[in-house]
């Protein structure tokens, strides 16, 4: 019998979860959850059945993390959430203005959390989610403002937008950043280098830096940890570790559509297959679905071609935009895809692209959907 | 004893109260007494720098400050407000 999904959906006002039937069929709502703050991630524990994690903030109130033992009936508050070193001078001092991103550790580290921030910080917590200390390897690293110059940064805020772990190697990490773009540890977070080449920032003097581009998503292929998939702010790309050298596979999308977006979405089993979900990225940056028309496109060859998947969407007037953490896999054959709008929409496919249904509708913008057994 | 004024935003720490009192010689101090009973409100109004939070505001009597450093008396009434911060 085929495992029930649950959707955790983060959005600016709340929190809510989408429970599935065996067929992925009918969907049960719970929810809101803390209704009223802005929910930036909501993620489930791979290990300790239950456990879930939300990353808070308030139009008002500090940054905060809860934790939720009995899959989310009941909440408690981190009793130390992310936060930076006090600094010698306070007026210059960094603060966390939220979690962007919420990571459960390495399978060999049961109780490791990892979290990045706005503005970009990466955070650690060895015992679930209770509390939180600053990874100096990144945070104090002294090339730090080179890479997270405090000018620069997305519109709510400078992002460590990913954090990402080889399956293979616990101390083996890639975070993604809105302001340097992505970086490689190999021993578990206390050093960090650029890993961007070939990866071009349009908006720089030098269109091909080391560093400093907006890398909106990375994700590891599941089944081949040596492949990283990237929506960058300028592009669709590929990496094959150990090479150096990412390739812009966006380069084979069709013209009018171009390859600019927030994210991108290996499929579970398939090393060779990736969904993205483009956007307008023409001019002033609309940011929504290219013409009206929303659709996914599906690589199946490492990204040498790509194929239109828009069957259910509307086929006009649809100005949807996805944000980073909103479009998301199951691990069921064949894949599921959800995807949440900041329109209020939560989108479903059970059949690895190829139709959509609307699932949910007139919920607040859509931060965050991430897929999870039931 | 400083008298205390919770705003709606934090009255899940405080089982519901809006009005406290709380021991202390500074704004922090007072905090900082308030977070022993309520844990993890002072974090939400005051960030890791001992700044006020951008959209908190504090006022002593009819006194606004952002300083967690100023000094209290006896029978000051301390008052954190949620303020407006968009839609």
């Amino acid at each position: 019998m085929a495992q029930p999904v649950q959707l955790l959906v983060g959005s600016r006002k709340g929190a809510w979860i989408y429970r599935s039937d065996a067929a992925r069929q009918a969907w049960q709502v719970e929810g809101p959850l803390f209704l009223g703050p802005l929910i930036h991630h909501f993620v489930p524990a791979p290990r300790g059945p239950g456990v879930l994690l939300i990353a808070a903030s308030t139009g008002h109130l500090g940054p905060t993390i809860y934790r939720s033992e009995d899959g989310g009936k009941s909440w408690k508050e981190a009793a130390r959430p992310p936060a930076f070193p006090k600094a010698e001078d306070p007026a210059t001092g960094r603060s966390v203005d939220h979690t962007f991103w919420l990571q459960p550790g390495h399978a060999s580290e049961p109780g490791v959390w990892w979290a990045g921030t706005s503005p970009p910080g990466l955070f650690e917590s060895r015992d679930g989610g209770r509390s939180w200390a600053s990874v100096p390897g990144f945070n104090d690293n002294s090339m730090y403002l080179k890479w997270c110059p405090p000018e620069a940064g997305t519109p709510d805020g400078a992002l460590l937008n990913q954090i990402v772990i080889d399956p293979r190697d616990a101390a083996h990490m890639y975070i993604a950043t809105s302001t340097g773009g992505v970086f490689e540890s190999t021993d578990r977070a206390q050093s960090w280098r650029p890993l961007n080449q070939n990866v071009e920032a349009s908006f720089l003097p030098d269109p091909y830096p080391e560093f400093g581009q907006d890398a909106h998503y990375i994700a590891l292929s599941p089944t081949n940890p040596d492949r990283i998939w990237q929506q960058n702010h300028c592009g669709i790309y590929r990496l094959d570790r150990p090479g150096e050298r990412w390739e812009r596979i966006g380069k084979a999308m069709p013209e009018e559509i171009g390859d600019i977006g927030f994210t991108i979405v290996p499929h579970p089993t398939s090393a060779e297959t990736a969904w993205v979900f483009p956007m307008d990225g023409t001019e002033i940056w609309p940011r929504v679905s290219p013409g009206g028309r929303p659709a996914v496109y599906r690589t199946r060859n490492g990204g040498m071609s790509w194929e239109r998947q828009d069957q259910g969407f509307p086929a006009e007037q649809g100005w949807f935009t996805v944000k980073r953490q909103a479009f998301c896999a199951d691990a069921r054959e064949p894949a599921g895809l959800y995807l949440g709008t900041t329109g209020g929409e939560l989108w479903a496919s059970g059949d690895e692209g190829a139709s959509w249904r609307q699932i949910a509708a007139h919920l607040p913008e859509i931060y965050s959907v991430v897929a999870a057994p039931l | 004893m400083i008298q205390v004024l919770i705003p709606s935003q934090l009255i899940a720490y405080t089982d519901g109260a809006t009005r406290l009192q709380a021991e202390g010689a500074t704004v922090g101090a007072a905090l900082d007494d308030l977070d022993r009973r309520f844990p993890g409100l002072k974090f939400r109004v005051i960030d890791e720098q001992d700044r006020v939070r951008r959209h908190m505001r504090i006022f002593i009597g009819q006194d606004e400050t952002r300083d967690v450093g100023r000094p209290l008396n006896a029978g000051d009434e301390l008052m954190i407000f949620g303020a407006l911060s968009g839609g």
